[in-house]
C-alpha cells in the first residue's frame, strides 16, 4: 500500500478523505508558500514541508488544493496506516 | 562562543537551525544586505504570474525568529578581517566573531553590451527586482527576453501572463541544451508557442537602444533591430565571491569549501550558491545552485560551528521545476551539450547534471509526458521527468540510493519498453 499515494495522485483523493495525509518532501520545496495562501483552513502547510513533517492536523480536510497547487510536486496524498502496519 | 552568519537566504536559515539544535544560548548575529530579508527566492517566479501575493514568500514569522534567538543586522559586510576575527559593516559598527559562515548567495551575471544600464533592461535575482519587473510590465507592450536555463523561461511566463507580447531569443539552435535534448528543448519551446511567445532562434542581441535613457529596442548580430518597451535577462549567475578574495580566502568559481563547508581559513565556513563545495566521491568541486543543497549545507556548517564534526554530503543534484508551464524533473547527471544562453550555471542549476559519464539513453513518450532515463552499467545515473510526475519519486530515490538496475536494464534499452511500467513494477517490487 506504501506506492498507493504516488501512483494514484488523482484518484486516490476520496480514498484516503478519511484514512490519508499530506505529506510533503522537503527535498522538493522551496518554501514558495502557494500551499499555505490556498489552503481553505489557513493551515501552515509550508511550515510542514519544512519539518518534513505529514499535515496533521484536525481542521485539514484533505481537500488536495495544496498537494494540486505545489508547483514543484513537494506534496503527495500518503494512506496512513492507523490500522495495518507499515510495509516499508 | 560567538557565530556570524553573512546572508540572509536559506543557508543562513539552515545554519542558525543547526546551530540551535546544539546550543541554545551562544550569540548568533546574522548580517543581510537584503533589505526584504529572508524569504522564498524561487518563489519570486510565482509571484511574477501572480499565482501568489508577495506577502506569501516569507515562510518565517517574528515569533519564529525570537525563538531562533538570533540578532538581525541590515548591511552589508565592506571587510572581513581575519587577523582580528572581525567584520566591517559599510553602515555600521563592526561585528566580530568566532565562527563565521558565508552564505551570500550569487547574483545574475551581467549582461555586457551597449545600453545594458538603460531604464527597462531587468533581471530577477531578488525581491525587489521582481517588484521593478511588476512595475514596468505593461499589457499590450513587448518584451524581449534574452538567456537560458529556468530563470529565462520565469521571466517570459511572468511578463506574458501580465499581458505583454514577449519574444525570448536564443542564441543557439535549441532552448537549454546543456540540459536538455533535442525532443525536450522542442518540447518546451512548442508550449512557449502555443502560449503566444515569439521564439528566436540563432537571434543573439548586441546592443539594447535607447532615447531618453529608456529602452526602445534591440540590435541582433544580424543587423537586424527589434522594437521593444523591456528587456529581461538571465544569462547565468555569479558566486558572490568579492568579500572572500578580498579576505585572501581560497576562491575559484565559487568559494572553495571542504567536506566540512570550511574554507582555507579553520574559522570560516561558507555555504549555498557562493560555495564551491568539495565532494570526497568525485575529487571535485562543484557549484549547485538549488534550494534544497543551500539548505542542507547551511545545515551542515552549522553543525560544524557549533562544534559538531559533520561530512557534508552531496546530494544528487534534484530539481522540480516547470518548463513554460510543464512541471519537470531533472535528476542526477542527464547532459553534457554546450549552451550559448548561459555563463556559466544558472539559478536551479546544478554543474553536476553535466557531468555525465558515458550512459545509455532510455526514453519514452513524445509529446508533453516524456521520461529520459541515463542508463549506466548497473546504476541509473540521472532522469529527466516532464509532464507526468509520476515516476519522479521514485526515479529519485532509484538514482540516489545507487539501486542495482541490472534486473531491469535490458528491458528499459528495448526499442519498444513501456519505461513507467517497467520502472513502476521494479519499484513496488524494491518496496515490497
Amino acid at each position: 500500500m506504501a506506492i498507493l499515494g504516488i501512483f494514484q495522485r488523482g484518484p486516490i483523493k476520496h480514498a484516503v478523505l478519511s484514512s490519508g495525509q499530506v505529506t510533503p518532501d522537503p527535498a522538493r520545496c522551496v518554501q514558495c508558500g502557494i500551499c499555505t495562501y490556498n489552503c481553505p483552513v489557513d493551515i501552515d502547510v509550508r511550515a510542514h514541508a519544512w519539518r518534513g513533517e505529514p499535515v496533521i492536523h484536525s481542521h485539514c480536510l484533505t481537500c488536495g488544493e495544496c498537494v494540486a497547487r505545489c508547483p514543484r510536486g513537494a506534496l503527495r496524498f500518503e494512506k496512513t496506516d492507523l490500522f495495518t502496519r507499515r510495509e516499508s | 562562543m560567538k557565530r556570524v552568519i553573512v546572508g540572509a537566504g536559506v543557508a543562513g536559515i539552515a545554519a542558525i537551525e543547526a546551530i540551535r539544535s546544539l546550543d541554545s544560548i551562544g550569540e548568533i548575529v546574522m548580517v543581510g544586505d537584503d533589505p526584504h530579508g529572508y524569504y522564498s527566492r524561487p518563489g519570486l517566479a510565482y509571484y511574477l504570474t501572480g499565482e501568489l501575493h508577495d506577502k506569501t514568500l516569507y515562510p518565517r514569522a517574528s515569533e519564529d525568529y525570537r525563538k531562533l534567538n538570533f540578532r538581525y543586522v541590515k548591511g552589508r559586510v565592506k571587510n572581513i578581517l581575519r587577523d582580528a576575527h572581525v567584520l566591517e559593516l559599510e553602515n555600521g559598527p563592526s561585528i566580530s566573531y568566532d565562527k563565521l559562515l558565508i552564505a551570500v548567495g550569487a547574483q545574475a551575471a551581467p549582461l555586457e553590451i551597449p545600453g545594458a544600464t538603460l531604464d527597462g533592461v531587468l533581471k530577477l535575482d531578488h525581491m525587489e527586482d521582481a517588484k521593478r519587473i511588476l512595475k514596468q510590465a505593461r499589457r499590450g507592450k513587448t518584451a524581449i527576453v534574452v538567456g537560458g536555463g529556468i530563470t529565462a523561461l520565469e521571466l517570459t511566463e511572468g511578463l506574458l501572463s501580465r499581458g505583454m507580447n514577449v519574444h525570448y531569443l536564443l542564441r543557439g539552435d535549441r532552448y537549454w541544451s546543456g540540459v536538455l535534448d533535442d525532443q525536450e528543448s522542442r518540447i518546451v519551446e512548442g508550449r512557449l508557442q502555443e502560449v503566444g511567445v515569439t521564439l528566436h532562434h540563432r537571434a543573439e542581441a548586441i546592443e539594447i537602444l535607447g532615447r531618453k535613457n529608456r529602452v526602445i529596442g534591440v540590435r541582433l548580430r544580424d543587423g537586424r533591430v527589434m522594437k521593444c518597451d523591456l528587456v529581461a535577462y538571465a544569462i547565468g549567475i555569479h558566486p558572490r565571491v568579492e568579500l572572500a578574495r578580498q579576505a585572501g580566502l581560497a576562491v575559484d568559481r565559487g568559494i572553495l569549501v571542504n567536506e566540512h563547508l570550511q574554507t582555507n581559513d579553520v574559522n570560516i565556513f561558507a555555504a549555498g550558491d557562493v560555495a564551491q563545495v568539495y565532494d570526497p566521491s568525485t575529487g571535485r568541486s562543484a557549484l549547485d545552485s538549488l534550494w534544497s543543497s543551500a539548505r542542507e549545507q547551511g545545515y551542515a556548517a552549522g553543525l560544524n560551528m557549533a562544534g559538531k564534526a559533520t561530512v557534508y554530503v552531496k546530494s544528487i543534484p534534484f530539481n522540480v521545476t516547470r518548463l513554460a508551464g510543464l512541471t519537470t524533473t531533472i535528476i542526477g547527471a542527464v547532459g553534457a551539450g554546450d549552451d550559448k544562453d548561459l555563463v556559466g550555471i544558472a539559478r536551479g542549476d546544478s554543474e553536476t547534471w553535466r557531468q555525465l559519464p558515458d550512459a545509455m539513453v532510455a526514453q519514452s513518450g513524445f509529446d508533453v509526458n516524456r521520461v529520459r532515463l541515463l542508463l549506466g552499467e548497473k546504476r541509473l545515473l540521472g532522469a529527466v521527468v516532464m509532464g507526468d510526475q509520476k515516476l519522479s519519486y521514485p526515479l529519485e530515490k532509484i538514482v540516489s540510493e545507487s539501486v542495482d538496475i541490472s534486473p531491469i536494464r535490458e528491458e528499459l534499452l528495448s526499442p519498444q519498453a513501456r519505461i513507467g511500467d517497467v520502472i513502476a513494477k521494479f519499484w513496488a517490487s524494491m518496496r515490497n
